[in-house]
């Protein structure tokens, strides 16, 4: 018998177990399965490899991908490579947390169970919203959510959404919207921002909700204050999706009225990994808490009045409420929200502010350095940490120019915007150092020329 | 274990301190309501703690120390595959080449994770006898609600308007019937009969040319396959709809029967679960869809091709249903199971179910005297109890879950599936050992005794955690879901 690391069977417990059962064989115990549907053999898939052998082959798998470790990158567009303090790996590699289902047995799920309740309130204090939730799968599928939420409770099948939201959640959102039966409308940009006098003519009685990204997907802080009264006059929840680190120095969305905040929590500790897992958080005014998707975690006490935490409200929930249920969601990206609030403990108040200020800082400072060597700034409003650039006909190959000097060029606005061919998208966070944003202008600098001469 | 309250995080702040080292600024300083103007400048701080880092780690040490997870000892919750989480999954996730990539590089920088989620993909496609896989769905709900998306898109496109209804059986997740209404179905529920399978008269009663599809988990959530799989399959294809499996039980079928081979037309699978991504208290997940060849058009965009010049994303799918995810996935939870089908290989894959399978029959055969049995037949990776013998002497299935704390176990799955009266729903794995079997088996026969003897120590259970039962009461009725810096006259 082959054996097996994870697999401690001995042929003598199988023995025993198989009398006790009362049949001869495993075999016996599949005879249920019909002849016709049964499997033969084994799965053609590749053999088993050795602890060290696998190591090593995904270790030169992984050694195939840039990553930002070795190469400066200065790419974001919605997912960004900020600090990590080291201390958010340890804590969330404590096996206690990392290998536990959901918290729904209170009494010994006090410790997953209180650090999503210190989560939801750093995300409602972050956001200024009364109340967050436990976490979504990601900043896409929580404003899809938003959406969802507020068709259910205006009653209304319109949603408007500004073209400054990131593309892949504005596609997130429509996706869900098709199932509900609900339109999706994209308000046109000025500048690089919502366009206000656009929205004012599209917002009408079905409009269910009014969706804009703050800071927008060009890095443009959107003037929530003149976007407020609008959506709210006519009748329609206000939703915010919003990168809460740029909410240390920002005014919090919850200031401006939203009744919705989403977004997500990936710059707070948790890697890029490609795409996800990130953290989505979903936080609202105190009138939406009993239409939250997901789970929430209150504070209550035992007999002895102890304090401790339990899930609570879960008649919202699809294991209560089957069909009923205000949301189809199930697991959430629990992990990742211990990691943000790690991240979020370690900055705590004065980082948080910080942090957010240096990466404001950065971005100033890299478009003042592009802007000295003539080139073209597309959007001018005040930004956070990323701004757009005219950079000519190929972004790919500038990307290319970028990468030959150890570096990860930024998103290739034309990809999303047909107005924007040959403009990039670059984000400045405060890991680049003024060296690393004085070498990409350099070579951002040389490409435009070499280009513009070789056209000439 | 002390039975002090930990204090919240914001409770041990103190003015001052700091947890984080950010780089001096090395560009000038601005000015931020110069920059910004007044009104977009926060104007008090956000109230996060002010701690050190000895304090930070501390503090999630303590509150580790109040949970408990499959390291910390057996965890048999039906229907979740609380399997052990190999180490090495974790380590190859925090491999920099795959941990710290982004999303959006240009593909040539990324081909080693692309021909990751390529053979993984692939390994998914044999493991499930599916034509194509995406990896999009980010945990097993998104997952179901995709491949509803994808079979409504499928129905419409053939022009086909009037299949407004998806069947589940009444032993089905809850997530089957909430995704369900996601995607815009209505739910009809079909009965399960005296074996706990589905009933295959009322099955043919609730069919028609409304039906979109079928949603199964098999074997069912009583463990139990559903033999007249065929059958059912044939019922409803006739009626032209379509047969959707939920993956959430893979692990009691693998080298067994293929969801693809049952005529099942799309799979989601619980990466979670069945292949060892950890659990992570809740999540992340990651939810793969499995579609048969007529459903390939309507996959999420992008899929992922191999061409000549290595992987690539193509987009240009015109009648997929968009995207589920921003992005591909959820890359980091495809990493760990890879590398666990890596470690497995096909022997040892299906050890898997066969010891999963073997570890649940012995399980039951050994507590079939103490409890009631509902469905007395072999069942394939977990079983249901019912405790209506002890209820009538006073006890509930909740009592006996709450004692089984006392002994150092995570209880199984209670009042679930909802056809059992006070059930228990047992799930053991493949990584438990004979002796832990045995060790858990004697606790509950320990406990079925003190029911009889002495049921007050069930009833007033658990005696030995942190905490007594709690006032869920009270938590939902003034909910309390955030903590609030008191203010000074307080």
């Amino acid at each position: 018998m082959m054996k097996h690391r994870y697999l401690p069977m001995t042929s003598q417990d199988e023995k025993d177990m198989l009398e006790t059962i009362g049949v001869q064989s495993i075999d016996e115990l599949f005879s249920d399965i019909p002849e016709k549907v049964r499997f033969k053999g084994e799965y053609d898939i590749k053999p088993a490899k050795s602890e060290s052998a696998l190591t090593k082959e995904l270790a030169q798998l992984a050694g195939k991908n840039a990553d930002s470790v070795r190469y400066a990158s200065f790419l974001g567009a919605g997912v960004y490579d900020h600090y990590k303090p080291i201390i958010v790996d340890h804590v969330i590699s404590r096996s206690e947390f990392y290998t536990a289902y959901t918290p729904y047995q209170p009494e010994i799920s006090q410790g997953e169970l209180q650090a999503i309740f210190e989560f939801q309130t750093m995300i409602a204090e972050l956001t200024g919203m009364d109340i967050a939730n436990s976490s979504m799968y990601d900043g896409g599928t929580a404003l899809a959510e938003a959406g969802m939420l507020a068709a259910g409770q205006t009653r209304r099948k319109k949603i408007l959404v500004s073209g400054a939201v990131h593309p892949e959640s504005r596609d997130v959102v429509r996706t869900y919207a098709l199932g509900q039966s609900i339109d999706v409308v994209e308000v046109p940009l000025k500048d690089g921002r919502t366009d206000i006098d656009a929205l004012k003519e599209m917002v009408d009685e079905n409009t269910a909700t009014v969706m804009v990204q703050y800071p927008n997907f060009f890095g443009q802080v959107e003037n929530l204050k003149e976007l407020e009264p609008i959506v709210h006059e006519a009748g329609a929840l206000f939703t915010v999706s919003s990168n809460p680190l740029s909410l240390g120095a920002l005014t919090p969305p919850g200031k401006f009225g939203a009744d919705i905040t989403v977004g997500d929590a990936q710059p707070f500790g948790i890697p890029e990994a490609f795409g996800g897992p990130h953290c989505g958080y979903f936080a609202v005014t105190q009138k939406l808490m009993r239409k939250v998707p997901g789970r929430l975690v209150g504070e209550t006490t035992d007999d002895e009045g102890r304090r401790g935490f339990v899930l609570t409200l879960q008649a919202r929930e699809q294991h209560i409420r089957r069909d009923k249920a205000t949301s189809n969601i199930c697991s959430n990206q629990a992990l990742n929200a211990l990691a943000a609030s790690v991240a979020m403990t370690a900055l705590g108040k004065e980082g948080a502010k910080e942090i957010a200020m240096q990466n404001i800082a950065k971005t100033q400072y890299m478009k003042q350095q592009l802007k000295k060597s003539g080139l073209e700034i597309a959007f001018d409003g005040a930004h956070f940490n990323e701004i757009t650039v005219k950079v000519g006909p190929s972004v790919k190959e500038l990307n290319a120019a970028l990468f030959e000097k150890g570096m990860i060029g930024g998103y290739d606005l034309g990809l999303s915007y047909d107005e924007l061919q040959g403009h990039m998208l670059i984000a400045v966070t405060e890991q680049r150092s003024k060296e690393e944003i004085d070498a990409f202008v350099q070579v951002i600098d040389a490409f435009v020329r070499e280009t513009e001469a070789s056209h000439a | 274990m002390h039975k002090d309250n930990q204090p919240l995080i914001f409770e041990m702040t103190k003015q001052g301190r700091v947890g984080y080292s950010l780089p001096e600024l090395d560009v000038p300083e601005v000015d931020l309501t110069e920059l910004l103007g007044q009104d977009l400048v926060r104007e008090e701080f956000a109230e996060l703690p002010e701690v050190s880092e000895l304090d930070i780690m501390r503090h999630y040490t303590a509150l580790s120390k109040r949970n408990h997870g499959v390291d910390s000892g057996f965890y048999p919750l039906g229907s979740c595959t609380m399997k052990y989480n190999p180490k090495i999954n974790e380590s190859v996730a925090r491999y920099s080449g795959f941990a710290n990539i982004h999303p959006l590089q240009e593909e040539s920088t990324v081909q080693g994770a692309m021909e990751l989620m390529y053979d993984l993909q692939e390994h998914l496609k044999e493991i499930t006898g599916m034509d194509e896989v995406t990896l999009q769905p980010a945990a097993g709900a998104h997952g179901e609600w995709t491949g509803l998306m994808m079979i409504r898109a499928f129905h419409e496109a053939n022009g086909d308007f009037k299949r407004t209804k998806v069947i589940v059986p009444d032993s089905a997740h809850g997530t089957n019937p909430a995704s369900a209404t996601v995607a815009g179905f209505e739910t009809v529920t079909v009965k399960s009969n005296e074996h706990g399978l589905v009933d295959l008269e009322d099955l043919k009663r609730v069919v028609g040319d409304d039906t979109a599809a079928l949603m199964l988990t098999n074997p069912n959530t009583l463990g139990l396959f559903e033999e007249d799989i065929l059958e059912m399959a044939s019922i409803i294809h006739k009626v032209g709809g379509k047969l959707y499996y939920d993956g959430a039980n893979l692990n009691a079928v693998m080298s067994k029967a293929r969801p693809g081979d049952m005529g099942f037309d799309v799979v989601h699978l619980n990466l979670h679960k069945t292949f060892t991504g950890p659990h992570g208290g809740g999540g992340p997940g990651s939810g793969p869809v499995g579609v048969q060849a007529d459903l390939i058009p309507y996959l999420p965009k992008p899929i992922l091709i191999k061409t000549d010049e290595g992987f690539t994303f193509d987009y240009n799918r015109p009648e997929s249903i968009g995207r589920v995810k921003p992005f591909y996935g959820n890359f980091g939870i495809n990493v760990r199971a890879y590398t666990y089908i890596r470690t497995m290989g096909p022997d040892g894959l299906k050890k898997v179910t066969e010891y999963a399978v073997l570890n649940a029959n012995y399980m039951m055969r050994r507590l079939a005297p103490h409890f009631d049995l509902p469905y007395d037949r072999h069942c394939k990776h977990e079983f249901v109890l019912s405790g209506r013998r002890q209820k009538k002497l006073g006890v509930r299935t909740l009592d006996m879950a709450k004692r089984l704390l006392d002994f150092g176990y995570h209880p199984p799955t209670i009042y679930f599936p909802l056809n059992v009266e006070e059930g228990m729903m047992i799930e053991p794995t493949e990584t438990e050992s004979k002796e832990t079997l045995d060790d858990f088996i004697d606790a509950m026969i320990q406990i079925s005794r003190e029911v009889e003897e002495n049921p007050e120590i069930v009833q007033n259970a658990p005696h030995t955690t942190v905490i007594n039962r709690l006032d869920e009461t009270k938590a939902a009725r003034k909910p309390v879901l955030r903590y609030q810096k008191p203010t000074d006259s307080e």
